[in-house]
C-alpha cells in the first residue's frame, strides 16, 4: 500500500457480481434497441418498419428483466421502491446529482414508453386487437412525441450505467470519464446485432438490415477507438489491468469483439452465407465479456 | 444544528489494546466473525482485517522493522468512519438512507437502506460495508443513540490511552494542533494532522494524527468526492449518444442502400 497510482485504491469492492453484469448488458440492449428503432422509424423506409418493430419487440422484456435484475441484486429486494420514494416521509426520493438515483427513475419511466411501443408494434403487426395502438408510434404525432422522448430515455439507459460506475471511488471506474460513452457506443453495436441476428431467423429481407449491418460496423469500429483511449485515460491505473482481466480485454473484448467481426465486416468472403451472423454473434459476445471485464475487474484491486 | 462533534485519534499514544472495537461491538450489539470462530490473518495481531458492516472500529497494526529487526517501530491505529463534511457516502446514497446529523456527523438509517452497495464504492476510505445480519450498508454512527443522549461515544470513553478523544471539533483542532507542536519541539518531526484542513472533503469529523504518510496507514493521500466524474461523463456519454445518432442517420436514410437489399445481404 506504500505506493498506489491512486487514492481510489483504498476503497472497498460493493460485491456488484454476475446479477449488475447481466443488468448492464440486458440493459444496454432495452435501450440500444429502443433507440435503434426509433432511428429506423424517422430515417429508414416504409418497408423497413418490421425491422422498428423487431427493436420494441426487443426492448420491452429486456427492460423489465432490468428492473428484476436490479432488484434481485438488492441486498434487501422488498425495499426496491425505496429508490423512488422516501420510505419515511412517503416523499418521490430523487437525487439528480446521484447516477443510481436518476437512473432508478429513468428506468421506471422508459419501461413504460417501451411497454407503449411494444403493444404498438404488436397492434400494427395485427397481433393485438387495438388499432388505436397503431397511433403510438411515428408517423402519427403522438407516436413521433413518444418516440423522440423515449429514444431519448433509451439513449440514457443504454449510458447511465457507466457514469454511474465512474461516480464511485473504485479503481478503473472512476479513474476515466469515458465509460457512459463506451456503454452507449456498446449499446448500439450489441443492440445492432441482436436485431440482426434476430432479423435472420425471421428471414427479414428488409433494405433496413443492409443498413443497421453497415452502421454495426461502424458503432463497432467507434467502440475499438474508445476502448483504446479509455485504457489511455487509465495513466498509472492501467495495471489494475495487468493480469487476467487485461488478457480478457485484449484478447476477448477487442480481438473476439472487435476486431474479428470488423474484419468480417469488410471481408465478408470469409464466413460466405453465416458471415451476418458470426459477426453479430462476436459483437455480442464481446459487449458481454466488455462488462464482465469492466464490473469484476475494478472490484479484484 | 449543535456544534460539530467528532473524533480525534493520537496514534503515536496507541496501544493496540482494541478496547475501542470491544466496546463499539459491545454498544452497537454488533455480531461476532463466523459466529465467533476467529481465524488468524497472519498479518501482526490484526485479526479484525478491516472495518465492515459488523466491524465499525478497526485497529491496524503497521510493522516497520528493518530485515534483522535490531531497528523498527510499530504504527498503531484506530480507523473509523470520517463523518466527512462532504460526505461520498451521503451524496450518492440514492434512497436517503444516508442523513447528516445535527452533530454534523453521518448516520446510515438502517430501516431505509435497501442494500444497493452504492455508498461502499463511493466512500473514498472503504468505511462502509453490508451487515449480514440487516442485510443493509452499516458504518459508525458516532454513537448517534448516546450522544443524543449527551454521552460520550463507546471507543473515546473505552480508550485508556487517549488515543480516541471525543469533542467538538474546533476543540479537538486547537488539542491536536498543540500535540503536533508538543511532538516535533521533541523531534518526531514526521507528526501532522491529516484531515483536519478543510481541504480535505471540506474536514473530517474524524482526523488523525500521524507520523508517516497516509498510504502506511491505509488511508487515501487525496480522497476525492466521487461526483468530480459526473459532468464530464455525462457531456461525453451524451457526445457517444450523438455519435451514435449521426451513425444511425447516416445508415438509414437510405444514402447508399439498394432497393434489393436481398442481393446485398452478406
Amino acid at each position: 500500500m506504500n505506493t498506489v497510482p491512486s487514492s481510489t485504491f483504498f476503497t472497498a469492492p460493493p460485491e456488484w457480481g454476475w446479477l449488475v453484469v447481466l443488468y448492464f448488458f440486458v440493459g444496454g440492449l432495452a435501450g440500444g434497441c429502443y433507440f435503434l428503432a426509433v432511428l429506423i422509424d424517422f430515417f429508414g423506409r416504409a418497408t423497413d418498419r418490421p425491422l422498428a418493430r423487431l427493436g420494441y419487440y426487443i426492448s420491452f422484456p429486456c427492460i423489465v428483466l432490468s428492473g428484476i435484475l436490479l432488484t434481485l441484486d438488492l441486498r434487501r429486494p422488498e425495499r426496491f421502491w425505496h429508490m423512488l420514494i422516501e420510505s419515511n416521509t412517503f416523499r418521490p426520493m430523487f437525487k439528480y446529482w446521484s447516477p443510481m438515483s436518476v437512473g432508478s427513475w429513468v428506468l421506471t419511466i422508459f419501461g413504460l414508453f417501451s411497454l407503449i411501443a411494444f403493444v404498438s408494434a404488436l397492434s400494427e403487426e395485427g397481433r393485438l386487437e387495438w388499432p388505436r395502438a397503431r397511433l403510438w408510434r411515428p408517423p402519427a404525432p403522438i407516436g413521433t412525441f413518444l418516440a423522440v422522448i423515449g429514444g431519448l430515455l433509451g439513449f440514457f439507459v443504454a449510458g447511465y450505467t457507466g457514469v454511474l460506475l465512474g461516480v464511485t471511488n473504485r479503481p478503473i471506474w472512476s479513474d476515466t470519464p469515458l465509460l457512459g460513452m463506451l456503454f452507449v457506443i456498446s449499446a448500439a453495436s450489441i443492440s445492432a446485432s441482436l436485431m440482426l441476428l434476430l432479423a435472420e431467423r425471421s428471414r427479414l429481407t428488409v433494405s433496413g438490415v443492409v443498413a443497421l449491418h453497415r452502421f454495426d460496423a461502424w458503432v463497432v469500429l467507434l467502440e475499438l477507438i474508445v476502448v483504446v483511449a479509455l485504457m489511455i485515460s487509465l495513466g498509472p491505473v492501467f495495471r489494475a489491468w495487468l493480469n487476467a482481466w487485461g488478457v480478457l480485454l485484449v484478447v476477448g473484448v477487442i480481438v473476439i469483439g472487435m476486431l474479428l467481426p470488423l474484419a468480417l465486416f469488410w471481408r465478408r468472403d470469409l464466413l460466405g452465407e453465416r458471415n451476418l451472423v458470426g459477426t453479430a454473434a462476436l459483437v455480442l459476445i464481446g459487449g458481454f465479456l466488455l462488462r464482465l471485464v469492466i464490473v469484476f475487474s475494478a472490484q479484484g484491486v | 444544528m449543535a456544534e460539530p462533534m467528532g473524533f480525534y485519534t493520537d496514534t503515536t499514544v496507541c496501544i493496540g489494546c482494541k478496547a475501542c472495537e470491544v466496546a463499539c461491538k459491545e454498544w452497537n450489539q454488533l455480531p461476532s466473525t463466523n459466529g465467533g470462530q476467529n481465524t488468524l490473518s497472519g498479518n501482526s495481531y490484526d485479526n479484525t482485517r478491516a472495518l465492515d458492516g459488523i466491524h465499525w472500529r478497526h485497529v491496524k497494526f503497521v510493522e516497520q522493522f528493518t530485515d534483522d529487526r535490531k531497528d523498527g517501530r510499530w504504527l498503531l491505529m484506530s480507523d473509523v468512519c470520517k463523518h466527512c463534511v462532504h460526505a461520498a457516502c451521503l451524496e450518492v446514497c440514492p434512497t436517503g438512507a444516508i442523513i447528516r446529523t445535527e452533530f454534523d456527523t453521518v448516520v446510515i438509517q438502517s430501516d431505509a437502506c435497501n442494500g444497493c452497495r452504492d455508498c461502499i464504492t463511493a466512500c473514498p476510505f472503504g468505511v462502509i460495508d453490508i451487515n449480514p445480519a440487516s442485510g443493509t450498508a452499516q458504518k459508525c454512527t458516532l454513537c448517534y443513540d448516546r450522544l443524543q443522549a449527551g454521552m460520550e461515544p463507546a471507543c473515546s470513553k473505552a480508550c485508556p490511552t487517549q488515543s480516541i478523544q471525543f469533542g467538538t471539533i474546533r476543540e479537538l483542532k486547537e488539542r491536536a494542533q498543540k500535540r503536533v507542536q508538543q511532538l516535533q519541539q521533541l523531534g518526531e518531526k514526521r507528526a501532522y494532522l491529516y484531515g483536519a484542513d478543510e481541504k480535505m472533503l471540506g474536514g473530517l469529523n474524524s482526523f488523525y494524527l500521524l507520523v508517516d504518510k497516509p498510504e502506511v496507514y491505509g488511508l487515501p493521500p487525496d480522497p476525492k468526492m466521487p461526483t468530480r466524474n459526473l459532468q464530464l461523463g455525462s457531456w461525453l456519454s451524451g457526445l457517444g449518444a450523438l455519435l451514435v445518432g449521426i451513425m444511425g442517420v447516416i445508415s438509414f436514410r437510405n444514402r447508399g442502400v439498394r432497393e434489393n437489399a436481398v442481393e446485398d445481404r452478406p
